[in-house]
């Protein structure tokens, strides 16, 4: 883990606390899931918490996150109340789109979470039109478009980074590389040897970091968020990574290396970072206390989403339009 | 106003209407912005010296990341109008469009919304031949969630544009473009013509033929001819493809128990197809012949001269299909 130079301990608590809520919750829905209690396509973000934790605590609620399928991490980060995302996955009335976007559409607009997209590469474009309007109209909001390392060779991704250098758009690109584009390794399906590098061919700071080192991550999007707002222009950022449950959740791995994954989990960045936090002075105490909470909250959101109504079936006809269309 | 208004006059003062009105509508295309000659055919051309590159931006040519801008900024509440040149180029798009434009409404359970116009030309006539002419609005009518609009005059294109533009929904704008320098009925100013509403072009007790775009003005020369026999055709604009009126339709056809509907398309799978179906549904028994439907031949538009004149259903097909639901 880098050391300098020396970062608030309250952010480092903070970064850890969201975190520990991602790592909780996935650990909880792939449990729900798996009891048959709630019936969801699950892309698990185990193993990615560090990267949206350390990028999310320097952006406010105005700032704007486009997010993807595997993205319940990103959204948790940022925000997204834990009752609500649930009762979403759920599919009920209560959750943050009634039930009619599921897991992988979720939008929470009092978070910021704009877009989750089911289309690989989908959230860049969309980020910029958040950035553009920013812009446009003069305020300080930055966007962030998350993304996987399989999404760069998609062409949305190179019309969207040039796009934004072109005309200087206050975004972020957060590329999660976790070495695997669905089932496909990552040098089986890029050119590049670093997604970083592509940066350089459309003018902008491209920087490949440690994603599950929460400083690292910090650093680099703390220095992307500020140069975004101060009409500098977009950043790339790849924070190297790995998902511990595979694409999909139920995924038999049988397309990775032997060993590899139990490598990277040997690896968590979840407990490796919370030992640091206590090398460093921060109390066992403390860091009980507010896992304490999250499990808590955890409980309530479950409890939440299972009983909460399904929508109505009138829900098909409203949504499509402004005005309800019938016939 | 001046008489004898063109199509690229009549969308060129919309677009300056409601710039001037809502400083939310911004315009985004290729070549759009006066130092490029304010589009191919200058449909824009002015409005970036009167309102700036700011809110009038030629883009780089990336339809992907034109259309994934203009829904970013569209759902924190811009009203961005973007141009996709040719109508063969939304193909380019169709991510953007079908996945994102036309449903984030929906997947966000009403939470956001993609207030964009998207402004397009094509018809063949040009000698373009396979890739620049394509009539494709029965793609977007099949997709719920969007508006698809095909104005058949300079002074429709006028006041159907400013509703799309002011409509909270993303909308499909085509334009014809073989037609674009044909004077017509000069625009009543600031009047906009509703959506999802067809016009009665002339009322007539015998056959109610049904068309959109350009083609409309073929169908009321024929009616014209038509009428010196007596024969009374009621010629419908339907002016929004979608949604699309069903109730003037049925209404006409309950009436004259006799329907042809008439578009540039080609004729299978088409608007056509769902208009006669519509009408089977609501009229069998009641009509006194089939519903006749008049389009393109099955193939790509054909560059050489006769072949593409071929391809484009004529007065003469017009009146025979009429002739024809006449026995």
């Amino acid at each position: 883990m880098s050391s300098e130079p020396k970062v608030d301990r309250a952010v480092l608590v903070d970064i850890y606390r969201r975190m520990a809520l991602i790592q909780r919750s996935d650990e909880r829905f792939r449990a729900v899931i798996k009891a048959g209690k709630i019936v969801a396509p699950y892309y698990s973000p185990r193993g990615q918490e560090c990267i949206p934790a350390a990028v999310s605590v320097s952006l406010g609620d105005e700032d704007y996150v486009c997010t993807i399928y595997r993205g319940i991490h990103d959204m948790l980060a940022k925000g997204v109340p834990s009752k609500l995302l649930w009762a979403e996955i759920a599919g009920k009335a209560t959750g943050t789109c009634k039930g009619k976007g599921g897991p992988m559409h979720i939008t929470h607009r009092e978070s910021g979470v704009m877009v989750t997209t089911g289309i690989v590469g989908s959230s860049m474009p969309i980020a910029n039109g958040l950035a553009l309007a920013a812009q446009i109209r003069g305020e300080k909001r930055v966007a962030v478009a998350y993304f996987g390392d399989g999404a760069s060779n998609i062409g949305a991704f190179h019309e969207s980074l040039n796009m934004a250098a072109v005309w200087k758009l206050p975004v972020v690109f957060v590329c999660q590389n976790n070495g695997y584009g669905e089932h496909t390794r990552y040098d089986i399906a890029t050119s590049a040897k670093r997604i970083s590098d592509r940066a350089a061919g459309y003018q902008m700071p491209g920087v490949t970091v440690d994603g599950n080192d929460p400083l690292a991550v910090y650093k680099a999007a703390r220095s992307a968020i500020i140069r975004a707002r101060s009409g500098d222009g977009p950043t790339l950022i790849e924070a190297m990574t790995f998902r511990f449950q595979g694409h999909v959740f139920g995924d038999a791995d049988a397309y990775m290396a032997p060993g590899e994954k139990q490598a990277a989990m040997a690896r968590d960045p979840v407990p490796r970072f919370r030992s640091w936090l206590l090398e460093g002075g921060v109390a066992e105490a403390e860091l009980a206390t507010l896992e304490a909470a999250i499990d808590h909250q955890i409980d309530e959101a479950v409890a939440f989403a299972l009983e909460s109504p399904l929508p109505g079936v009138a829900e098909l006809h409203r949504d499509v339009f402004a005005e309800e269309i019938t016939a | 106003m001046s008489r004898g208004m063109n199509t690229i006059q009549a969308v060129n003062l919309a677009l300056d209407e409601a710039m001037g009105l809502d400083e939310n509508v911004i315009l985004l295309g290729e070549d759009i912005a006066d130092a490029q000659e304010g589009g191919i055919v200058g449909v824009t051309k002015g409005l970036s010296s009167k309102y700036g590159t700011a809110r009038v931006r030629s883009t780089p040519i990336s339809e992907q990341a034109i259309i994934g801008a203009a829904i970013g900024a569209a759902i924190v509440g811009m009203r961005p109008v973007a141009e996709i040149m040719l109508m063969n180029f939304t193909t380019v798009a169709m991510d953007m469009i079908v996945n994102h434009a036309a449903k984030l409404r929906f997947m966000s359970g009403g939470q956001t919304h993609v207030p964009i116009t998207i402004r397009t030309m094509t018809g063949a006539g040009f000698g373009t031949g396979g890739q620049h002419a394509d009539y494709l609005e029965a793609w977007f009518a099949h997709t719920a969630g969007l508006k698809v609009v095909a104005p058949s005059s300079p002074a429709e294109a006028y006041g159907l544009m400013l509703s799309c533009i002011f409509d909270d929904d993303p909308c499909l704008f085509i334009e014809n473009m073989p037609s674009y320098w044909t004077p017509g009925e000069a625009p009543l100013l600031g009047q906009r013509i509703p959506l999802g509403k067809a016009r009665v072009v002339s009322e007539g007790g015998d056959v109610t033929v049904i068309a959109y775009s350009r083609i409309v003005q073929d169908c009321a020369a024929v009616a014209g001819k038509l009428a010196k026999e007596g024969i009374g055709v009621e010629l419908i604009d339907l002016r929004t493809i979608a949604p699309l009126d069903r109730a003037t339709l049925i209404a006409s056809v309950a009436k004259t128990r006799r329907a042809v509907v008439v578009h540039e398309a080609v004729r299978p799978f088409g608007v056509g197809a769902e208009i006669a179906a519509l009408l089977n549904e609501h009229l069998f028994g009641q009509l006194r012949a089939p519903v006749q439907r008049v389009g393109a031949p099955h193939c790509p538009v054909p560059f050489s001269k006769p072949l593409e004149t071929a391809f484009v259903p004529q007065q003469a097909d017009i009146e025979a299909a009429v002739r024809k639901t006449l026995g």
